[in-house]
């Protein structure tokens, strides 16, 4: 009986902790300014990130959206927005916490549960990701014609892939927020170099066919390959990746599921390592001032 | 005379005294030299493959490979000119540089010289490393024409992050987004990744505001001059990097005198964690 009241009291705080963090993390994402140069902030960033690789690919096309490279690259960016909002998001929640408003050790002497403070400071990133990766999609469809109706994609592929990638993105965001947790002068890094990582070997803007061999085996070991080859096979019916396309839809699920299983759990074990080893070193309250 | 002999002495330790720790920096913490070649790098091949997907002409490559290593120079402008004053208002050091007896645009200048210098190792990097990796060939039509165009670009540029830097004088929390506002938007506009001259002549007149534009477009025509991809002649674009040159430093001069009147009046100075 105690131990149900206890468990029940520690998922009410596991909640809790999420909406406080979520709440608190869409304050500092978006109260910076006014509501208008927050839309205006909101609108330009990820139109003119997508318009690089629109412009990239009519150069060499001389002005033909025809080829299904086109949507291939579009949706693979627009929702590589994600990777960089939630993973960044989550590692540098460790960062502002600690280093710029040096809050981080009284987050951990409240009753609060930190794992899922930091899965609520996700949350608020993935909203304004969210905001991105719709306007996005939104001008792709007017302004370039994509070939994406939303009414009638493949629903039941689209959502369990598109959920449990961004779940997939989050434990990883909570891996990397324990590496930020036990290092000093590298943290601004970490995110940076693992989102620059992935963008490059899991297909997000070019199929993998074209990395070398070496690359492409990694790519292959990556969730967010499947995630993104899920979501526009969902979106757009086919695969432009001679490389995924063996693969069938259920399979590109079950490898997702799969592999976001097996890096929740090295997840939530390396980070319970590094908050071990950050309290014994006394890195909670640590002032790099870097 | 003695009088200004100490003020330009004094000017001059500052440059040095500024830019002292942006160089030593280089090789403090050697572990982010390694990340900050090492990130544009990944840039840099995530496009060219986009290029080999598309099925481009080689030279396309050579764009790309110069544009990435050339965005560690915006880079720095934007994280370590534009907001370095930012910054330091939060470290607590702002009210240091205000009181020391000396010339704010000195200690730019040291800021801009330091930057330049260590940011010329790594974008030297990310060249060598890239034309490496994707085997790219340049072809040096003018030597003096480059050196010249690849000269006046970093004055202008640096000149421009250092009015940024008096702008952003004003600003608190916000100027971490601002600066991160000018990435993408200025990658596009500025041809980072593909020849400017394919925006159309009058988006590429305005991003020619951005030295950078310029910069790239005439090295890019230096490099690769059968290309045909060219946005104005080397020559005009040469005499407008000059002209910016002097705009850009002056509007400096000119704006931090200004705004950091307005910073202190406003009591902007020495607010943290805003």
């Amino acid at each position: 009986m105690a131990t149900q009241v206890l468990q029940r009291e520690t998922w009410r705080e596991s909640l809790r902790s999420l909406k406080v963090a979520t709440w608190l993390g869409w304050q500092i994402e978006s109260n910076w300014t006014d509501p208008f140069l927050f839309a205006v902030y909101s609108l330009i960033k990820p139109i003119a990130g997508a318009m690089i690789l629109v412009v990239m690919y009519l150069v060499v096309s001389g002005g033909q959206t025809g080829n299904p490279i086109f949507p291939y690259i579009y949706l693979g960016n627009a929702f590589y927005i994600y990777v960089g909002s939630v993973l960044m998001g989550i590692s540098y929640a460790i960062i502002d916490d600690r280093e710029h408003y040096g809050v981080l050790k009284y987050i951990y002497v409240s009753p609060i549960q930190v794992y899922f403070y930091l899965l609520g400071r996700g949350v608020a990133r993935t909203l304004t990701g969210t905001i991105a990766v719709i306007i996005t999609l939104a001008f792709g469809v007017v302004v370039f014609k994509l070939p994406v109706n939303f009414l009638a994609m493949n629903h039941a592929l689209f959502w369990p892939v598109f959920l449990i990638g961004l779940v997939g993105l989050a434990l990883i965001g909570i891996l990397l927020a324990g590496v930020t947790l036990i290092t000093a002068r590298h943290n601004y890094f970490i995110g940076e170099a693992v989102a620059g990582a992935l963008y490059l070997l899991c297909g997000a803007v070019f199929p993998l066919d074209v990395l070398p061999k070496f690359l492409q085996y990694i790519g292959l070991g990556l969730p967010m390959t499947y995630w993104l080859e899920g979501l526009r096979r969902a979106m757009l019916g086919t695969s432009a990746s001679p490389l995924l396309a063996p693969f069938s839809n259920e399979t590109i699920l079950i490898i997702l599921f799969s592999s976001t299983l097996l890096v929740g759990l090295i997840s939530l074990s390396f980070y319970r390592w590094c908050e071990r080893r950050a309290k014994e070193k006394g890195l909670i309250d640590m002032q790099t001032m870097y | 005379m003695k009088n200004f002999q100490r003020e330009l002495a004094v000017f001059v330790r500052t440059v040095i005294g500024r830019a002292y720790p942006r160089l030593i920096g280089l090789q403090r913490e050697r572990s982010w030299l390694f990340f900050e070649i090492f990130l544009p790098l990944l840039g840099t091949a995530a496009f060219v493959y986009i290029y080999r997907a598309l099925g481009a002409k080689p030279e396309f490559t050579g764009f790309v490979v110069l544009g990435g290593a050339m965005t560690a120079y915006w880079m720095n402008v934007l994280w370590s000119m534009a907001t370095q004053f930012y910054w330091e208002k939060e470290t607590g050091n702002l009210a240091l540089y205000l009181i020391a007896p000396t010339s704010r645009m000195a200690i730019l200048l040291g800021m801009a010289l330091g930057g330049m210098i260590s940011t010329t190792v790594r974008a030297l990097a990310v060249l060598i490393l890239g034309s490496l990796v994707f085997r790219v060939t340049f072809t040096v039509s003018d030597w003096g024409s480059l050196g010249l165009v690849f000269f006046l670009t970093l004055v202008a540029l640096y000149g421009m992050g250092m009015m940024f830097a008096s702008a952003f004088l004003l600003y608190g929390r916000e100027a971490w987004h601002m600066a991160n506002l000018l990435q993408e938007p200025v990658f596009l506009l500025s041809g980072f990744y593909f020849p400017i001259k394919s925006l159309g002549f009058w988006i590429s007149a305005v991003a020619s505001l951005i030295p950078i534009t310029l910069g790239l477009d005439a090295m890019r025509q230096i490099l690769y001059p059968q290309a045909g991809w060219g946005f104005l002649d080397v020559r005009i674009e040469t005499l407008t990097l000059a002209i910016l040159s002097v705009v850009f430093l002056i509007a400096a001069h000119r704006m931090l005198l200004w705004l950091e009147n307005i910073a202190r009046r406003e009591g902007r100075l020495t607010v943290r964690g805003q």
